[in-house]
């Protein structure tokens, strides 16, 4: 209360920026008593740095086999630090620098489109009663009876691979989950007696939805978010091993292809397999991590059960 | 299970099978105006061969000519012929079932068994160091690519020790018959095997934990322990049997997943299943064995949960009696 004393009637906005800044410093003191939490923050702070700052870590141009005709074919890391060659000459540490960048861009970007059009679908079948969220739900349903990696790979290999197309399938076929888990947050918030006070007042459905169900719901959409990103990275991984990803930009996954078709297995160049592979594991591991730890805060539930 | 349960939910999945099979339509005829085009881009085709691969597809007539005539096929199970072999895709998906469903149902019977065991006792001694080490294991192999598994257990089983072969799923220069080509096959079928029960076990693994953590909590257990039931018995009789009610769910949800999820799997090891077959027709590209392959995986899916709900009614009285 120190923070209203200040002796003038503070605006409405500004107590709900104080209330909102309170809660954040609330979560984030919850959120530290997880250690696991903090080990996945940590790896994913490092390993998103390391892919901004990916043309100070490694050169671009060694991506290219026609530049790169000097460097020796399969070499070692003990002939050619940090990480060796691959078939081409070209320098495995460059490669996965520059993977990461699109590992993460697509895990990301396809996220953001599967919590765009969970949240709507979930937030408008939640608030609405009769036809339109029985509609919506069936639709949910019968996505989430289509099995996904069978339709990305048909939608890819349709649409053409390129990163932009394989964010769009994964993003079209991730949304269902979060639609269900959002539609039965909505449902019980929307029961709440601040939100039937306002219908009385006269509020709209819009300013329903947007002022009071949706602030309601998007710690969940929060959570669900981080959950949904090591899965999103996980299906650009096995769409780019199966050859569907970009062809001109390499990532992580396409590395693993790359390296499987042109028989590192058989030459046993342990430094081409290994170092996407590790890649992939840590950072969904750390989202996961993140994610987990996320919902412990977030959700009373979990909550109580920790203590 | 009231018969109006049991009927609601078969008409509520062959609602679903129908939506599938006009998705299935749409997705190739509609989503690109031109599969033909995109799928031998860069490739050169005259106008006749054009025509004729449309044909084939048929790909000719309105769109409305079009799905009907589709319906009329597939009500004849006739899903067209393959592009690679020009054997029928039925006769073809039939052939690559059966090492599938093998591979699948004896990897998710040990993943689930595994998995669960693994399950019981991190949740049952929550925090002790053997929780922590079983759930950081279940963890990272939850995050790893199942495919990238299935490599590195080549490597060191295969490539650098040896013990077993390299992929396929017998091998083709002896002709052994009955027993001993069993036998063989089954020796194939160790590291696909081992890959798909270790990729999958992580997930049995963390939700039987977090659902018998919650079963922990209630009351019952308490009055269990308060008669003076001997811990293990609290386990079996009480606690382990309620916990287990959301992971038989998902068994039979991912058993209908698992079936097209081993797509990269099967390719490593080049084991001649549907998932093997799946990534032969996207390399190819062979269009109406994708398409059969499609339909064949959804319905899977499709069937599998209806599995999943009815056994869910079985075996929760709250879900029986309503």
């Amino acid at each position: 209360m120190t923070a209203l004393a200040g002796g003038k009637t503070p605006s409405a906005r500004r107590i709900t920026w104080i209330r909102r800044r309170r809660a954040f410093a609330g979560a984030w003191r919850d959120y530290r008593a997880s250690t696991p939490g903090l080990i996945g923050l940590g790896v994913l702070v490092v390993i998103v740095i390391g892919s901004l700052a990916a043309p100070l870590l490694a050169n671009h141009d060694n991506l290219d086999p026609s530049k790169t005709l000097t460097t020796p074919l399969w070499a070692s890391p003990s002939q050619l630090s940090p990480l060796g060659t691959d078939n081409l000459g070209r320098p495995i540490w460059d490669q996965l620098v520059y993977g990461s960048r699109v590992s993460l861009l697509v895990g990301l970007a396809a996220t953001v489109i599967a919590m765009v059009i969970g949240s709507v679908v979930g937030v408008v079948a939640g608030f609405y009663d009769g036809w339109p969220s029985a509609v919506l739900m069936r639709v949910t349903e019968w996505f989430l009876v289509i099995p996904f990696l069978p339709l990305a790979i048909v939608l890819a290999s349709i649409l053409g691979p390129n990163v932009r197309n394989v964010i769009i399938v994964i993003g079209i076929t991730s949304w269902p989950g979060t639609a269900r888990v959002i539609r039965a947050q909505v449902l019980t918030v929307k029961q709440r007696l601040y939100v039937e006070r306002s219908r009385a007042l006269g509020a709209a459905d819009r300013h329903l939805m947007l002022r009071h169900i949706v602030p309601n719901v998007s710690p969940l959409i929060l959570a669900n978010t981080t959950l949904t990103v090591p899965i999103a990275i996980l299906s650009e991984t096995t769409l780019s091993f199966l050859g569907l990803g970009d062809p001109l930009r390499a990532s992580w996954g396409r590395m693993l292809d790359e390296a499987f078709s042109n028989g590192a297995i058989g030459k046993n160049a342990w430094w081409y397999y290994l170092p996407p592979g590790i890649g992939i594991v840590l950072v969904v591991l750390a989202f996961t991590l993140v994610g987990h730890a996320l919902e412990e805060v977030l959700d009373p539930r979990l909550r109580e059960r920790r203590s | 299970m009231s018969p109006r349960y049991v009927s609601g939910k078969v008409l509520g999945s062959l609602g679903t099978l129908a939506f599938v099979i006009v998705f299935n339509f749409f997705l190739f005829r509609v989503v690109e105006g031109n599969p033909v085009a995109t799928l031998f881009r860069g490739r050169n085709l005259t106008d006749a061969q054009r025509a004729a691969m449309r044909h084939q597809f048929g790909l000719d007539g309105s769109k409305l000519d079009q799905f009907w005539h589709y319906l009329v096929q597939l009500a004849h199970l006739n899903l067209g012929r393959s592009y690679e072999t020009n054997a029928t895709v039925l006769s073809e998906i039939g052939a690559a079932a059966w090492p599938t469903i093998w591979l699948v149902g004896i990897s998710t019977l040990l993943s689930t068994v595994i998995g669960v065991a693994i399950g019981i006792v991190a949740a049952w001694r929550r925090g002790s160091v053997r929780d922590h080490a079983l759930t950081s294991f279940t963890m990272t192999t939850y995050a790893m690519p199942d495919f990238w598994l299935g490599m590195l257990l080549l490597i060191v089983f295969s490539v650098l020790l040896g013990w077993f072969p390299i992929g396929g799923i017998s091998d083709p220069t002896s002709n052994t018959t009955g027993i001993a080509l069993l036998a063989d096959q089954a020796y194939h079928m160790v590291l696909p095997c081992l890959t798909l029960t270790v990729a999958y076990l992580g997930e049995y693994a963390i939700v039987m934990r977090s659902s018998l953590l919650d079963t922990m909590r209630e009351d019952y257990l308490t009055l269990a322990r308060a008669k003076g039931l001997r811990d293990v018995l609290v386990r079996r009789r009480h606690a382990v049997p309620n916990a287990l009610l959301p992971v038989v769910t998902l068994i039979a949800i991912n058993f209908g997943f698992v079936l097209s999820g081993a797509i990269a799997v099967e390719s490593i090891f080049s084991w001649p299943g549907l998932g093997h077959a799946t990534y032969a027709a996207i390399r190819a590209p062979d269009l109406p064995m994708l398409q059969g392959l499609f339909l064949v995986f959804s319905a899977s899916v499709i069937f599998f949960n209806l599995l999943a709900d009815l056994a869910y009614a079985y075996l929760d009285p709250r879900v029986r009696t309503s």
